[in-house]
């Protein structure tokens, strides 16, 4: 097999999305009007915190960059988990497994629309709260890099897994796109430091990629500190969780193919 | 030594303690047409998504094109194609797009010339650029075959060609995929239940009843060996169990 045909293949599953994309506007709205809607809630909370905390007057905009930053990650995911999840509702799932296309260079693919996806939707709101809030993201420089990979990372693993719960419980798990993200939030750090949990779950929000990159960006933010330990920790947690997420994909095609579940892809 | 297009020997897929197929073996010789027949659940299905490795075999051997089905599919996919209307092309894509997708997918070279091709053979122009969920059944089944065709397959696999068209376009696919067999020397196997498709087709048929293969042959053969007039009364023949009584 060469490189250049698997990278044909991928972009051939990304051209079938592309196409989508471009012959619908409301979807393309809707993918960049909840994270703009998010944004503007969260900024108009953010200039009153600002002005009854002196934690939130002391790095203003960390509650927004925080809001645009988790929806990195929950794009992520949802990149992932609707790239697969357009392939089962349209029943083309049979096609493509006869087709050349190899699992993984499925899993190449909808990883890469969820790139797209996420750009398409977070980019706006991003640029939005420049004129609104006066705080534009990209003020954080480099490091903006590290949190935006980290994140959409974590929301690949989250997304490759529900994917193949999808695969192998049908689509009525379909909801599990929107839930299981959510059930990481609370641990994540989002809006809060990780000490404010409960002793005993700060080990497990540790063990969470996200933690790391929201305690980091709050203290690039606060204390203009880059804190290498915590990238380092949250890019090794990724790297568990997404060859985990895309082993339990994997396997769970295999699975399907033994049980002929590829065939009978509805609820 | 022949050549064959495929290889079954010993087929077996057990669901739990279901069994679908049960130790079916056979051979196709390149270039042949053969129809896979039986009622429903008799294993047509389960055979065929086993052939096209969206199925793994509990038991037994597939060789398509010379490979080991099992090991080497991706060796052999590039060179097969099928078409099913129980598996849907994507709804929101036209007829083109998805063409082009699955042109790129197969590595179909000088694609744009092969989907006009492929236009103009089919007659698609007039919905090649209209949505496919937007088609008739016969417009349809007519852009999946030209999904079928886009690698020119030396091996197509067909659930049911001619299901849901009318009898004028379902005349008009056999004899599609009559020159087409003629011209490329492809191989097809053909699930249908469809007999007069099959008798005017089919160089052979296999006949499958509750997972096994429970006889093959000419359709001609087939109809002179059970001393019937067409093949349809051998069908019915072989579902209601009464070899033995119309036998001589």
């Amino acid at each position: 097999m060469s490189t250049s045909s698997a990278a044909r293949r991928v972009f051939a599953m990304m051209l079938r999305h592309l196409y989508i994309l471009r012959g619908s506007w409301p979807r393309v709205l809707e993918m960049a009007y909840w994270p703009a809607v998010n944004m503007v809630v969260w900024g108009f909370t953010s200039q009153f915190f600002q002005g009854h905390s002196d934690w939130v007057a002391r790095a203003g905009g960390v509650l927004i960059g925080a809001v645009l930053l988790w929806d990195v990650m929950f794009r992520g995911n949802l990149g992932v988990a609707l790239s697969f999840m357009e392939e089962m509702w349209s029943r083309n799932l049979g096609h493509l497994s006869v087709s050349p296309l190899r699992p993984h260079e499925l899993v190449a693919a909808m990883l890469g629309m969820s790139l797209v996806r996420t750009m398409l939707g977070v980019l706006p709101a991003v640029a939005l709260a420049i004129p609104l809030y006066h705080f534009s993201l990209f003020d954080l420089g480099l490091p903006l890099v590290a949190f935006w990979v980290n994140l959409m990372v974590s929301g690949w693993a989250i997304g490759l897994g529900v994917s193949a719960l999808v695969l192998r419980f049908g689509l009525g798990a379909e909801s599990l796109a929107w839930v299981m993200v959510f059930a990481v939030a609370p641990l994540s750090g989002i809006y809060y430091p990780i000490a404010t949990l409960p002793g005993w779950l700060q080990p497990v929000a540790w063990a969470l990629p996200p933690a790391h990159v929201f305690e980091g960006m709050r203290a690039l933010m606060i204390d203009n500190l880059f804190r290498w330990d915590l990238f380092s920790g949250a890019v090794g947690l990724n790297l568990v969780y997404l060859v985990l997420a895309g082993a339990l994909f994997l396997r769970t095609h295999h699975v399907a193919r033994r049980r002929g579940l590829l065939l009978n892809v509805g609820e | 030594m022949q050549d064959f297009a495929l290889q079954v020997d010993g087929l077996s897929k057990h669901f739990g303690s279901v069994v679908a197929v049960d130790g079916v073996s056979f051979t196709i010789a390149r270039g042949a047409t053969v129809a896979l027949l039986g009622g429903n659940g008799a294993g047509k299905t389960t055979t065929l998504s086993m052939l096209l490795g969206l199925l793994l075999p509990s038991s037994g051997t597939i060789r398509v094109l010379g490979e080991d089905m099992v090991r080497h599919r991706y060796r052999v996919l590039p060179r097969l194609n099928f078409s099913s209307p129980y598996v849907d092309l994507p709804h929101r894509l036209s007829a083109r797009e998805n063409l082009t997708v699955y042109g790129h997918l197969y590595g179909v070279p000088h694609l744009k010339a092969r989907v006009g091709e492929l236009e103009r053979a089919l007659e698609l122009s007039e919905f090649l650029d209209r949505p496919v969920g937007k088609l008739s059944a016969g417009q349809k089944t007519r852009v999946a075959l030209a999904k079928a065709l886009l690698n020119r397959p030396e091996l197509l696999l067909l659930d049911e060609p001619t299901a849901s068209l009318d009898p004028d376009t379902a005349d008009w696919m056999r004899g599609y995929l009559r020159d087409y067999q003629r011209a490329s020397g492809a191989t097809i196997l053909l699930a249908s239940h469809n007999m007069t498709e099959v008798e005017r087709m089919c160089d052979d048929v296999l006949v499958l009843k509750g997972g096994r293969l429970v006889d093959q042959g000419a359709p001609s053969a087939l109809v002179g060996e059970y001393g019937r007039a067409t093949l349809e009364e051998v069908f019915l023949d072989i579902a209601r169990d009464r070899r033995a009584e119309t036998m001589p």
